[in-house]
C-alpha cells in the first residue's frame, strides 16, 4: 500500500471552502481516507485534517494544488514532522451474560469509556491512533458489533522538547 | 458620499478597473445593470448572439490587449452558456472576469426560475469565484476578482450577482488596495536556484530552451531573446508560446510536440539540459513520458509551483515570473568571465540546423487542388506576417501554427488546452475590439466555424472587419486524420456538409469569397484584405490532407511520422 499522509490545512472559514477542497481531491483523482474539519480559536479560520495516500509525487501535487486555492492559508504535511494522531470511535457491542464482563475487560485494557449501557449492550468510546482503534474493534467483533461510528484522524505537531 | 445601487456600484467598479469593453447578453436578473449601462457611455457593451461567444471574445480581448477581458450575462442558461469559454480560459491561463446574474438571495436553493448553481458548476474551471451576498461586499469583491484574474498565474474569475444585491442601496467604499493573506504569488525567483541553473546551463553541451505561454503572459519575449542570443541556445516553443521568440532567428527551431517540427523534437530528445520557461509539460509535448528528453537534466521556471514536477520530475525548480528569472540569468552571466558562446555552441547548432534541413516543414504542391498549407503561407505573405491570427481547432489550427511565422507575442490566439471548436471567431471579435485598426484573421475549419457562426451578425452590426479564412475540407479533418492513420480509414461521422458560406456571408451582410483553384487563392486574400468589412473566405482545399509531422499517441517524441 502507498504511504499514508496526514495533512493539515488552514482555510478561510467561509461557505463553499470545504467543497473547493474536496472537489480538488475528486477532480484530480487524489485519495481522501478521512477528513476532519472545525473552526479554530480564530473564528475566521477553519482547520482541516486530511488523511490521504499516494507516492511522493502525488503528495507533492496535493500540497501544491491545495496551496493554489485562494482560500487556503497554510498547508502542512504532518507526516514529515513529529506529531500526535488521534481518532475516536463510538461502538455499540452486544454484551449479555458472560460476555458482559469480557467486554468491560477489553474496555478497561484499552482505556475506553462506557458511554451508554443497556441490559444487552454497552456503548464504548474509544480514542487512540488509527491502529489502536482497529485493534479494539477487531477484538470487539467477536462479541458482535451492533453499530459503530468513527471520526477521521486529528493530528497536531509535537512541541520541541529542548 | 451618497447611497448607490448595486448596479451603480458595479459600473463604478468597472470604471475604476479601466474597463472599456464588455461582451454580454441581457436577461431578467441583470436588467438593472443594463439600465445603468445607458448612463455610462465610456463603457462599450458588445451584444453577442450566444453567451459562449462573450466568454471567448473576452478571452481574445485579454490576450491581444494584456488587460482583463470582461463578460456579463444573465442567470441560468446565460450563465451555463459561458462555461466552455471559462474552461478554455482556465486551461490557457487567460485573465477574464465573468459576471453572471443570479436569482434573489432569498430564492437561492429553491429551484427558482432560471436558477443554477453557477459557482458550484464553475468551481473546478475558474481560478476563483464568488457569490456576492451583501451589497457592502460588492466593490471589494469586484476589485479582488480583477486582482486575482490578472496576477500570478492568470485565469478566469466568476462573480455571481443576485438580483436583490444589484438593486440594494448602500454607501459604498471603494478599496484601493488588496491584501489576501492566503494569496501571494511569487514573482521574484530565488537567486540561489537561478545561480545553480546558470551553472548547469554553462556546463551544458546540448542545451535547449523550451518555452511556453508563460513567456507571453509575463511579457518576457525580450528577456528571452536577449538570454538565448547571449548564450546561443536554440529555442523551441509550445503552441501557446508562439510569437514569444522571433520566427526568423537562426536559433528558432519551430514548435515542438505532437505536430512540432522534426528539428525541435529531435533537439529536445537529444538535449542534455532542457530549460523549460513558462511551459507545463503538456502530454501533447511529452509524448511517451518515460522517453521524454531521456538524456536531459531539467530546469523549470514557472510562477505556479504546481506546474513544476507535475508530469516530469525536475532537477532545478525555479518558482517565479519568467521575466524576472530570465533577467536574473542574464545579469548573472555578465558577472562571469566572457566566453565565445557562438564557438562553444557551434557543433550543437550545426546538428540542429542539419535536422532542420533534413526535414523542414513542407507539403506536396498541387497545380489543381488548393493545399491548406499554401493558403496559410499566402496569408502570412500578404499580411507581411503582421496580422493577428486566431484559430479554430483541428488541422486548421496546426497549419496556422506551422505556416504562419509569428513575429510578436500576443499575435496568436488559440484554444490550446481545452481545444474548443468555435473559439476562433468570437476570439477574433475580441481581438478586433482591442486592436481597432489591425488586420484580424480567424483561420478556421468548416466544422469549427459552424459552432459560433451566429456571431457574423455581431461583427456586421459592430463594424468589426474580422476576416475568416475557412480551410474547407468537407471533413472534421483532424478526427478524419486519426481515422485514416489508426482506424483503417473508416470515416465514421467525419465527412460533413457545410452551408454555402458565400451566400451565408451575404445573408448576414458580410462579404463572401470563394477559391477552388490554387491560382484563386492570392486574389481572394487580396480582395479580403482590401475590404473594410467582415469577410468570409471559403477555400476549398484538398480534403484528405494530413498534418505532418505527427507523433502518434503514446509514442516517444522522436518517433515522428513524417510527410
Ligand atoms: C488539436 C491540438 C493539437 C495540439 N498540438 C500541439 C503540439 O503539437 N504542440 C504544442 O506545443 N501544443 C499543442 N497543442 C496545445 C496543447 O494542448 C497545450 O495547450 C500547450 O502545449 C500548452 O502550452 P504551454 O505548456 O506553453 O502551457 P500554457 O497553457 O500556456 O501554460 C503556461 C504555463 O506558464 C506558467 N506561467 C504563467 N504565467 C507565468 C509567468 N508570469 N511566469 C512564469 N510562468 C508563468 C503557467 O503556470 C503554466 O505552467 C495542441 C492543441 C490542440 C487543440
Ligand atoms: C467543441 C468540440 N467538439 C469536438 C471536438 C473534437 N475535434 C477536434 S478537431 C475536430 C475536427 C474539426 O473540424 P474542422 O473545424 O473542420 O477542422 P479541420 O480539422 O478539418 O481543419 C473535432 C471534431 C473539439 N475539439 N471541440
Ligand atoms: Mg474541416
Amino acid at each position: 500500500m502507498e504511504p499514508r499522509h496526514t495533512i493539515s490545512v488552514w482555510v478561510d472559514n467561509t461557505p463553499g471552502v470545504l467543497s473547493r477542497v474536496t472537489g480538488l481531491f475528486s477532480g484530480r483523482g487524489f485519495n481522501i481516507e478521512s477528513l476532519c474539519v472545525a473552526e479554530t480559536m480564530d473564528p475566521a479560520v477553519s482547520r482541516i485534517t486530511i488523511l490521504s495516500t499516494g507516492d511522493e509525487q502525488i503528495i507533492e501535487q496535493i500540497i501544491k494544488q491545495l496551496h493554489k486555492l485562494i482560500n487556503v492559508i497554510k498547508v502542512v504535511d504532518l507526516s514529515e514532522l513529529d506529531h500526535v494522531e488521534r481518532e475516536m470511535a463510538l461502538v455499540t457491542v452486544k454484551a449479555e451474560d458472560k460476555s458482559r464482563a469480557e467486554v468491560l475487560r477489553i474496555a478497561d485494557i484499552f482505556r475506553c469509556r462506557v458511554v451508554d449501557v443497556s441490559p444487552h449492550t454497552y456503548t464504548l468510546e474509544i480514542t487512540g491512533n488509527h491502529e489502536k482503534i482497529g485493534a479494539v474493534l477487531s477484538l470487539l467483533k467477536n462479541h458482535g458489533i451492533l453499530d459503530e461510528v468513527r471520526t477521521g484522524t486529528l493530528a497536531i505537531q509535537r512541541s520541541k522538547k529542548d | 458620499m451618497k447611497k448607490m445601487t448595486g448596479a451603480q456600484i458595479f459600473l463604478e467598479c468597472l470604471k475604476r478597473e479601466e474597463v472599456k469593453h464588455i461582451f454580454g447578453y441581457p436577461g431578467g436578473v441583470v436588467l438593472d445593470i443594463y439600465d445603468e449601462l445607458t448612463r455610462h457611455p465610456e463603457i462599450r457593451h458588445i451584444l453577442v448572439r450566444h453567451e459562449q461567444a462573450a466568454a471567448h471574445a473576452a478571452d481574445g480581448y485579454a490576450r491581444a490587449s494584456s488587460k482583463v477581458g470582461v463578460a456579463l450575462v444573465t442567470s441560468g442558461p446565460g450563465a451555463t452558456n459561458t462555461v466552455t469559454g471559462i474552461a478554455s480560459a482556465y486551461m490557457d491561463s487567460i485573465p477574464i472576469v465573468v459576471f453572471t446574474g443570479q436569482v434573489p438571495t432569498a430564492l437561492i436553493g429553491n429551484d427558482a426560475f432560471q436558477e443554477v448553481d453557477i459557482v458550484g458548476i464553475t468551481r473546478p474551471c475558474t481560478k476563483h469565484n464568488y457569490l456576492v451576498k451583501d451589497v457592502n461586499q460588492l466593490a471589494y469583491t469586484i476589485h479582488e476578482a480583477f486582482h486575482i484574474a490578472r496576477s500570478g498565474r492568470p485565469g478566469p474569475v466568476l462573480v455571481d450577482l443576485p438580483k436583490d444585491i444589484i438593486q440594494a442601496r448602500t454607501v459604498p467604499e471603494f478599496p484601493k488596495e488588496i491584501k489576501i493573506r492566503s494569496y501571494q504569488p511569487t514573482y521574484h525567483a530565488n537567486p540561489r536556484q537561478v545561480k545553480r541553473a546558470l551553472e548547469m546551463i554553462m556546463a551544458a553541451k546540448k542545451p535547449v530552451l523550451y518555452t511556453g505561454g508563460g513567456i507571453i503572459l509575463s511579457n518576457a519575449a525580450e528577456e528571452l531573446r536577449v538570454f538565448a542570443e547571449a548564450m546561443q541556445i536554440p529555442v523551441t516553443s509550445t503552441l501557446m508560446g508562439l510569437g514569444g521568440f522571433p520566427g526568423d532567428s537562426p536559433l528558432w527551431m519551430g514548435m515542438l510536440g505532437m505536430h512540432g517540427t522534426y528539428c525541435a523534437n529531435m533537439a529536445v530528445s537529444e538535449s542534455d539540459v532542457l530549460i523549460a520557461v513558462g511551459a507545463r509539460f503538456d502530454d501533447r509535448i511529452t509524448g511517451k513520458l518515460s522517453e521524454f528528453a531521456p538524456h536531459a537534466k531539467i530546469i523549470h521556471i514557472d510562477i505556479d509551483p504546481s506546474s513544476i514536477s507535475k508530469n516530469v520530475s525536475v532537477d532545478i525548480p525555479i518558482v517565479g515570473d519568467c521575466k524576472d528569472a530570465l533577467h536574473q540569468l542574464y545579469d548573472l552571466l555578465q558577472d562571469k568571465p566572457p566566453r565565445d558562446w557562438a564557438e562553444v555552441r557551434a557543433q550543437w547548432l550545426d546538428t540542429v540546423h542539419d535536422w532542420e534541413k533534413r526535414h523542414p516543414l513542407t507539403y506536396a504542391w498541387s497545380d489543381t487542388v488548393i493545399k491548406p498549407q499554401y493558403v496559410v503561407e499566402k496569408l502570412w505573405e500578404l499580411t507581411k506576417g503582421e496580422a493577428y491570427i486566431t484559430t479554430e481547432v483541428g488541422q486548421n489550427q496546426m497549419w496556422a501554427a506551422q505556416f504562419y511565422k509569428f513575429k510578436r507575442p500576443r499575435q496568436l490566439m488559440t484554444s490550446g488546452g481545452l481545444g474548443v471548436m468555435g473559439y476562433g471567431f468570437p476570439a477574433a471579435m475580441g481581438v478586433q475590439m482591442a486592436k481597432p485598426g489591425a488586420t484580424v484573421i480567424d483561420i478556421a475549419g468548416d466544422g469549427s466555424i459552424q459552432m459560433n457562426i451566429q456571431e457574423l451578425i455581431t461583427v456586421v452590426e459592430n463594424e468589426l472587419p474580422v476576416k475568416i479564412a475557412i480551410l474547407n475540407n468537407s471533413y472534421l479533418g483532424m478526427v478524419r486524420q486519426w481515422q485514416q492513420l489508426f482506424y483503417e480509414k473508416r470515416y465514421s461521422s467525419t465527412p460533413m456538409r457545410a452551408p454555402d458560406f458565400v451566400k451565408l456571408a451575404d445573408a448576414y451582410g458580410a462579404v463572401g469569397l470563394r477559391a477552388t483553384k490554387p491560382e484563386e487563392v492570392v486574389p481572394v486574400i487580396q480582395k479580403a484584405l482590401e475590404t473594410p468589412k467582415p469577410v468570409i473566405m471559403d477555400f476549398r482545399v484538398e480534403p484528405e490532407e494530413c498534418v505532418m509531422p505527427m507523433v502518434p499517441a503514446g509514442k516517444a517524441m522522436h518517433e515522428m511520422l513524417l510527410a
